[in-house]
């Protein structure tokens, strides 16, 4: 069956061919700039996370699924 | 084009790696934080009709494409036999279509909300649709469920994934702007961490001539193991989450058998449910139902592509011959484990890790691969060779470098921001905060989602372009079924009366009867070959005519 692979330009041609450098270059020292960032991604989260969060987990009652 | 000329070898696919046909299946946690009581089923047939009316892609009469239920067959199970219906649990007979209870609906909102638009000649809801992607969304049990097109690789099946993640995310900003009812919220997660657990499942196209012993026998190792690269990670322990603390898998703590037929009830690692939704003497489609639903592409990637070669492994008889000794013990003890340092016990009495299980497995695949050539990075399949490598990478960094790999693996990803938090507040793990950043991770809103907000960070790997995406929302597959499917729905909707899998039902003006064109083999019906047809005709009579090799229909009298 070799040969007969799909040819049509799909998404699937733009996965990566190398590995992708992660995450995108931090221009500090890497360890700092990594807890740095972390803080920053809390603090943003912090602004985002639903108010009330005890009451909003409790209410997030789901029926049954497969 | 010879799809299926050789059911044996992957009827058309290059065979030995990661190409197969396969496909997602999302259930999404539905929750309105404005009403908390309202019934789930009649909000998720909500976020069916938001989607209708934001497409519009409304049949002549005002009902979208119908789901076709004519070859659903839920009872049969792959090990040779049929549940009788009478013993079927209710929620087991997927082959009907579910009528919303009208009492549920006045009880939830009030009798007024029986006039919506949407409601059909028969006094239901519409409560399925096929999309112009190819893909399905319907309500399924209480939830709204987007069923992928089938595509023939593992980018392919995250892009269309995704987008049905774009698909409910485009649902919920209508519901939003409706002032009259409450407001709804889409979770692309497995479970409500109060008991009850919800389905993202995979399906994968294999021969039938495949005993479904190997498939066991094959897959339960690395079911048990594969959650470390494709796990979304949960807050809480047991099914009702009365042990606090944090575990890679949303699903584990639900599976209560190895084998079995159900997916509501005693879950099982390998499920039995045989409906191939193509020829049934060549195919069957393997129903996987132990996979969490991912938002990170590259356990999506991982999730897919590596299920895809060790399906490969057994239909060549290459497994690892391992079997691990009680694996429902097992793939909960790996996932309460998020030091990967806890060892399962094999039947042949060694110990080994989860990372173990998944080197054994991966060597086995690379070594297939080469072997019938399909990694070659020139002449391979343009597929196997980047799963492997990246196989490879996500494991060696889960050893070695967790940081990396808490930019791909989902479970990581997530367990960082909990322990973000836990560092700088000092929360424990059943503090309520860590449980809606577990919560809130999955919102399908770009603002609100946690794991949106990393991935516009770039703190989390694509797979796909933005771009590919949003186009998948809207295009299908060129290189399977659901491409005709697809065309069909969006070229013709208004003589399109139904579809499913394995058809398209046309109702066309001149022809005496419904004209049901059957799409069994999962490989036809491409652009390839039916690209041309759908750029000649612009009426669907005509395109019927030269499609069925009939004589053009006549003009309606």
């Amino acid at each position: 069956m070799a040969g007969q692979e799909q040819q049509q330009p799909q998404p699937r041609d733009t996965e990566v061919e190398e590995e992708v450098p992660v995450p995108p270059a931090p221009a500090e020292g890497q360890a700092s700039a990594s807890t740095q960032g972390v803080d920053d991604l809390l603090d943003e989260i912090d602004g985002v996370l639903e108010s009330n969060a005890e009451e909003f987990v409790r209410a997030f009652v789901q029926k049954g699924g497969q | 084009m010879t799809a299926g000329s050789d059911p044996v070898l992957g009827g058309g696919l290059p065979a030995g790696g990661a190409m197969r046909v396969m496909g997602s299946e999302t259930e999404y946690g539905i929750h309105a934080p404005s009403a908390p009581g309202a019934n789930a089923t009649m909000m998720s047939a909500r976020v069916v009709q938001a989607y209708a009316q934001v497409t519009r892609l409304r049949a002549a009469g005002g009902a979208e494409t119908r789901w076709d239920y004519t070859d659903e067959e839920p009872l049969h199970d792959a090990r040779g036999w049929t549940l009788e219906r009478g013993q079927a649990h209710p929620s087991q007979l997927t082959d009907q279509p579910p009528v919303l209870d009208a009492e549920a609906v006045a009880l939830a909102y009030g009798r007024d909300e029986l006039e919506l638009d949407g409601e059909d000649e028969s006094g239901s809801l519409l409560m399925n649709m096929v999309l112009g992607n190819g893909a399905r969304l319907y309500v399924d049990h209480a939830h709204p469920e987007y069923s992928s097109p089938e595509v023939t690789n593992p980018a392919a099946a995250v892009a269309w994934d995704a987008a049905g993640d774009l698909v409910g995310l485009a649902a919920v900003r209508r519901l939003a702007s409706d002032t009259e009812l409450p407001a709804v919220n889409l979770y692309k997660n497995n479970t409500d961490n109060k008991s009850v657990s919800y389905g993202s499942h995979e399906n994968y196209l294999m021969p039938r001539s495949v005993p479904f012993g190997d498939i066991v026998r094959g897959l339960t190792p690395f079911f048990v193991s594969r959650q470390i690269i494709c796990g979304s990670g949960r807050v809480g322990r047991g099914q009702d989450s009365s042990r606090s603390g944090y575990q890679i898998s949303q699903r584990a703590d639900f599976f209560e058998a190895e084998v079995g037929l159900e997916t509501t009830i005693r879950r099982p690692i390998i499920n039995t449910r045989d409906e191939p939704h193509a020829t049934a003497d060549k195919y069957r489609r393997l129903h996987v139902i132990i996979g969490d639903a991912n938002l990170s592409q590259v356990s999506n990637y991982l999730k897919f592509g590596t299920t895809a070669m060790v399906l490969s492994l057994i239909e060549a008889g290459l497994a690892p011959r391992i079997e691990v000794h009680e694996p429902v013990a097992a793939l909960q003890a790996i996932s309460h484990d998020t030091t990967l340092t806890a060892k399962v016990r094999l039947q042949d009495g060694r110990r080994v890790t989860a990372l173990d299980l998944q080197w054994m497995y991966h060597e086995a695949a690379a070594k297939l691969a080469q072997d019938t050539g399909v990694s070659d990075a020139v002449d391979g399949d343009g597929h196997t060779n980047a799963v492997l490598e990246r196989w490879a990478t996500t494991l060696t960094q889960l050893d070695s470098d967790r940081p990396a790999a808490a930019t791909s693996v989902e479970w990581l990803a997530k367990l960082s921001i909990l322990e973000g938090y836990r560092q700088r507040d000092g929360l424990q793990w059943d503090d309520a905060r860590l449980g809606l950043v577990d919560l809130q991770w999955a919102d399908l809103r770009p603002e609100k989602g946690l794991y949106y907000r990393m991935l516009s960070r770039n703190r989390m790997q694509r797979i796909v372009d933005d771009a590919d995406i949003a186009a998948a929302v809207t295009e299908p597959p060129s290189d399977t079924r659901a491409y005709f499917r697809g065309r069909c729905v969006s070229s013709f909707s208004k003589d399109v009366v139904g579809a499913s899998w394995d058809s398209v039902i046309f109702d066309v003006p001149g022809y005496g009867r419904l004209q049901r064109v059957p799409t069994r083999e999962p490989l036809r019906g491409t652009k390839a070959l039916t690209g041309g047809l759908f750029a000649r005709h612009r009426e669907a009579g005509s395109f019927l005519a030269e499609l069925l090799g009939t004589a053009p229909a006549p003009p309606p009298a």
